[in-house]
């Protein structure tokens, strides 16, 4: 046999979602398939269920507490590692993106972005406390201070344009100050946060600090809305999947906050300050002064 | 003469003065300078309602009427957001200078007729008057004065971005605290430039529409602030209106999820200080006379009337005996009745329908099983009146233990380590604020960095300071008022 006559087939990876600091598929066994930009077969994608989304809620609450607790030199310590491991990984993302129809340029920018943007909220883990909190001045023999606390667990829910820079701006900001996260990839194009999955695992972040899903959002929006223990969404949403959330919200008294296709993802005002204020709560205590 | 009040139980032997003395009256004698009638306050003038009605505000502390407020329907709503849309240009281009001299002036014309808008919130809310005059009346003052300092400041705000002011922001707020809360939602509002349409509650309009008179003297540009008075209706109006650009809501949990849901279809920006089941948590080191200062003053404050009430008491095993036998001690000298008597503590009730169901919860804890406490007391025949009240073998699973009372009801449930402590307190839909009493610093921090509630109070209860971010966690809501971070909520930053 001649060496042209045995082309290598080539060993395909099974897409799988990422929860709990594992690789797993959907609990109910469903799939979608997805395809290349030219239409060829890719892969199947897990199709998550509202059940899979609750246990995902389960590994973040779970994961919650000691990802909180962590320094925040720690936690600035463990972005910076998973932009290491993204950085050393882009062209396979770079390939991804491509596959699923991205220009190679804007591919190859939206990953330096990626990379830049995690070191940046790294940055933050250990200064925005400095910036959101305050020593207040009361009228009392107090010693009165605010400081910021994580909210618990955050739903994302990412945009169809940029997948993965879009993803990883909203989650970075999210856990940067100790919130956990559940998040449902594009629908469209979810194969590059499978990936994304694998950087995770390696980055030193703990298990279910971040759950990655893919899936529908028809089938997923309400759940993000209605499940009490996610106690803040931010999702990039129409007014239709707007609407469902805001309802869903009131039931729990639940924070959303809303990206829509004016965010430009590429530039620096996408990140900052403000997204880390977005998800934290504030803790004022009143301590006494004296004897 | 005094004697030893000897009871023929466990009280042998120890005195209790409380029913010894008779007090003399001690009215408070200030006019309270109130009017007939009240219009609503549209444009910078007194406006009579385009629906043509008005319904009684009474005293609750006798049940008379004390003057009409003027019914705001939809289109006087329409009105007022109309004035404050034209309002807002003018008034949020004004320098940051001039805008904070008004909100000063507004502080100082309130500090000259502080008796009297005590006078009238006492009388038009039921709360005794060393509240209204130490507390109440102040407080709205110092809110003023703060905020006032920051309207040339924004710049310092949120360093790194750039805020501006909102638009015009749509208010609703409780029968509590009718003046400070109000001052709660002006002060920052306007301080960052925005406009005001402003509701109280249908029960205490009276000090909103005075405050009217005072805005009127300071000079504020006539549409900057608006109030239309009304029941739910009107606030729904106020919080549903196209023109608002924010609206803020201080009450009740419940309406609080109805006003989200109402507004789920738009993009409006919120702030929402809703309910709370606070826990006040005593441990065995405490300093427990100042303890039980302390608990008598976080539920028994304003009869109850606090969002952020310590309502649930969690006592350390060991002192629990004693913490409750001093409390009981201590409950027995709160004098209830009539609000305007200086020496009064509990005065009365804001409402009939507050008072029922106050009286529906306490009958559930009974029925449950706790065992309730009031000491003897005589309650005055008109009015709404209600006496302090403890329930002890409260577990957690009782009605008074899960939800909010809004009155003089304790429910005292025991732990015997800090994990429990901790458990139990966060174990409730709510988180507005907690207390802790204990003699070790680092205790105060471990429990203050546990504890699920946007306020906490070491050694201390139901303090307040305008410098002093408020607001809750969970189900009792987000956003925060006081502080550089309170008004940040009324800016848009990029």
């Amino acid at each position: 046999m001649s060496a042209q006559a045995t082309k290598r087939l080539p060993v395909t990876k099974t897409p799988k979602v990422y929860i709990g600091g594992a690789f797993v598929r959907s609990e109910s066994a469903r799939t979608f398939k997805v395809s290349d930009a030219k239409g060829v077969f890719y892969g199947n994608i897990p199709q998550c269920t509202r059940k899979d989304l609750r246990n995902a809620v389960e590994a973040a609450a779970k994961a919650g507490p000691g990802w909180a607790k962590r320094t925040a030199y720690n936690r600035a310590q463990i972005l910076y590692r998973l932009a290491e491991m993204i950085e050393a990984r882009t062209p396979e993302l770079v390939d991804s993106l491509v596959t699923f129809g991205a220009r190679e340029a804007d591919a190859s920018k939206g990953m330096s972005v990626c990379v830049d943007r995690l070191i940046h909220y790294a940055g933050w883990a250990d200064k925005y406390e400095q910036l959101l909190g305050s020593v207040n001045p009361v009228a009392s023999a107090h010693f009165n201070f605010t400081v910021t606390e994580p909210m618990g667990v955050v739903g994302v829910i990412a945009p169809d344009s940029p997948p993965l820079l879009g993803l990883l701006s909203m989650i970075a900001p999210v856990i940067a100050s100790g919130n956990t996260v559940v998040a449902l990839a594009s629908e469209k194009v979810p194969y590059p946060a499978v990936l994304l999955g694998e950087m995770l695992a390696t980055s030193d972040l703990p298990g279910g600090v971040v759950n990655l899903l893919t899936g529908f959002r028809r089938e997923l929006v309400p759940t993000f809305a209605t499940h009490a223990h996610v106690r803040a969404v931010y999702a990039f949403a129409g007014p239709e999947d707007r609407k469902t959330l805001r309802l869903g919200a009131a039931a729990s008294v639940k924070r959303v906050r809303f990206v829509d296709s004016e965010t430009k993802w590429f530039a620096d005002t996408a990140q900052g300050l403000g997204m880390i204020r977005d998800f934290v709560e504030l803790k004022t205590t009143w301590h006494p002064i004296g004897s | 003469m005094a004697r030893a009040s000897r009871d023929s139980g466990g009280n042998r032997g120890r005195l209790i003065f409380g029913d010894l003395w008779e007090f003399d009256p001690a009215p408070e004698t200030a006019d309270p300078k109130l009017s007939a009638r009240y219009d609503l306050f549209i444009g910078g003038a007194f406006v009579k309602p385009r629906t043509g009605r008005y319904f009684d505000s009474i005293n609750p502390a006798n049940e008379r009427k004390l003057a009409e407020i003027a019914l705001a329907g939809k289109v006087d709503v329409d009105a007022a957001y109309r004035a404050a849309s034209r309002a807002f240009g003018p008034w949020s281009r004004l320098p940051g200078r001039e805008r904070g001299k008004y909100l000063f002036r507004i502080a100082r014309l309130l500090q000259d007729r502080a008796r009297e808008f005590a006078v009238a919130e006492t009388l038009d809310g039921g709360k005794p008057i060393k509240e209204s005059r130490d507390f109440d009346v102040p407080m709205a003052a110092a809110h003023f004065f703060y905020h006032a300092g920051w309207a040339d400041k924004l710049k310092y705000v949120a360093p790194g971005s750039t805020v501006a002011p909102l638009g015009v922001v749509g208010q609703v707020i409780p029968w509590n605290f009718p003046l400070l809360m109000l001052a709660w939602k002006l002060a920052p509002a306007l301080a960052m430039g925005n406009c005001v349409v402003l509701k109280p509650a249908e029960t205490t309009s009276i000090t909103a529409l005075k405050l009217g008179e005072i805005l009127q003297d300071a000079g504020l540009p006539p549409g900057v602030v608006n109030f239309v008075t009304g029941a739910g209706e009107t606030g729904a109006a106020v919080m549903g209106h196209p023109s608002a650009a924010k609206v803020a809501f201080t009450g009740s949990t419940e309406v609080g999820k109805a006003i989200m849901r109402q507004l789920a279809g738009t993009d409006r920006r919120m702030t929402m200080e809703l309910g709370g089941k606070a826990a006040n948590i005593v441990f065995e080191d405490a300093p427990l006379d100042q303890a039980v200062e302390g608990i008598v003053n976080g539920i028994f404050f304003n009869q109850g009337h606090v969002c952020c009430a310590g309502s649930r008491l969690l006592v350390q095993e060991g002192v629990a005996g004693r913490v409750v036998a001093k409390l009981k001690d201590r409950i027995r000298m709160l004098r209830v009745g009539d609000p305007l008597d200086k020496n009064t503590d509990l005065g009365a009730i804001n409402s009939a329908a507050q008072l029922s169901t106050i009286r529906r919860l306490v009958a559930s804890g009974v029925r449950e099983g706790a065992t309730m406490f009031q000491p003897p007391c005589s309650l005055p025949e008109k009015g709404f009146y209600f006496p302090p009240t403890l329930f002890t073998g409260v577990t957690q699973s009782h009605r008074i233990a899960r939800e909010e009372i809004f009155g003089p009801v304790l429910s005292i449930l025991t732990f015997r380590t800090v994990d429990e402590a901790i458990e139990k307190a966060n174990n409730t839909p709510y988180g507005l604020s907690a207390g802790v009493w204990t003699d070790k610093g680092s205790r105060i921090l471990r429990m203050s960095a546990e504890l699920k509630a946007g306020v906490v109070w070491a050694n201390t209860f139901n303090r307040f300071d305008p410098s002093s971010p408020f607001g809750g966690y969970k189900e009792s809501g987000f956003g925060r008022e006081g502080g550089r971070q309170g008004l940040l909520d009324y800016a848009s930053h990029a």
